[in-house]
């Protein structure tokens, strides 16, 4: 296992739609202020981002796990929510179960799974229906060199 | 083109006139879904949006955009106005719909970031 330099794990609260995105903004600034190269942090960021706007659209409540080892960054959420009936149709763009209200919030429109799959190098996807979803990605520092 | 050249064309009012306007953008990411917006990785664009809610201007931080156009003359509420103060993208609105503004921006030579 590489070795951890960085852990930091944020509250997501469903369905806030104002506070959405500030931690993905704090992820931006720590990985800023430790001199990551902007196209790692513009990968990193949108993976977090999405990733959270699922937690706020879908889930009852969310922790997001941002992680920096000497290898990669990690983006981990674990919710409590409806879970995920069938992964591989959800991972096609343009696939969404999105209400209305969601869509009016310019998100559901069956791209936040493929933009996570797109910007991260692994990502892992485990689902229990009723229970909730655990995401993992990771991107890895040394794949924009 | 500079975002004042952008201004004028458009027929913009300026939210944000702290900002300097004379920064140069050459592509567009034009869309109302944010996913759509991020798909695409083209740094300093312009968005050009009809989604005024304060994810509008999260995603334009994200995307690391430069400027965001609202399009349609729409109301942007001062919550979405002040998270862009707070990162800096400066923040225009134009009467022109969606398709006019694009074509116009196109005749002029900006091209498409998706």
């Amino acid at each position: 296992m590489p070795e951890e330099l960085f852990k930091k794990t944020f509250t997501i609260l469903s369905r806030n739609f104002d506070k959405a995105g500030e931690n993905s903004s704090e992820i931006k600034a720590i990985l800023k202020g430790l001199g990551f190269d902007s196209e790692t942090i513009r990968r990193t960021v949108v993976v977090a981002f999405e990733a959270e706007m699922n937690v706020v659209m879908y889930a009852r409540v969310g922790t997001l796990t941002f992680r920096i080892t000497e290898e990669d960054i990690q983006i981990e959420i674990m919710d409590e929510g409806p879970g995920i009936p069938d992964i591989e149709q959800a991972m096609q763009p343009g696939f969404s179960t999105a209400s209305d209200e969601m869509r009016e919030m310019g998100f559901g429109f069956g791209m936040g799974l493929p933009n996570i799959k797109k910007h991260s190098d692994t990502l892992k996807i485990e689902s229990q229906i009723g229970k909730g979803t655990t995401l993992f990605a990771s991107i890895k520092l040394n794949s924009n060199a | 083109m500079t975002l004042e050249q952008i201004k004028n064309l458009l027929g913009c009012q300026v939210l944000t006139p702290e900002f300097d306007l004379s920064n140069e953008v050459s592509t567009v990411l034009a869309s109302d879904g944010m996913s759509e917006i991020l798909a695409f990785h083209s740094p300093g664009a312009l968005m050009v949006t009809g989604l005024t809610n304060i994810q509008s201007v999260r995603t334009a931080d994200v995307a690391d955009v430069r400027a965001i156009v609202y399009i349609r003359g729409k109301w942007i509420g001062e919550k979405t106005i002040e998270l862009a103060r707070q990162k800096e993208i400066p923040v225009l609105t134009t009467p022109l719909g969606m398709f006019d503004v694009c074509g116009i921006l196109r005749e002029h030579g900006m091209k498409g970031a998706m």
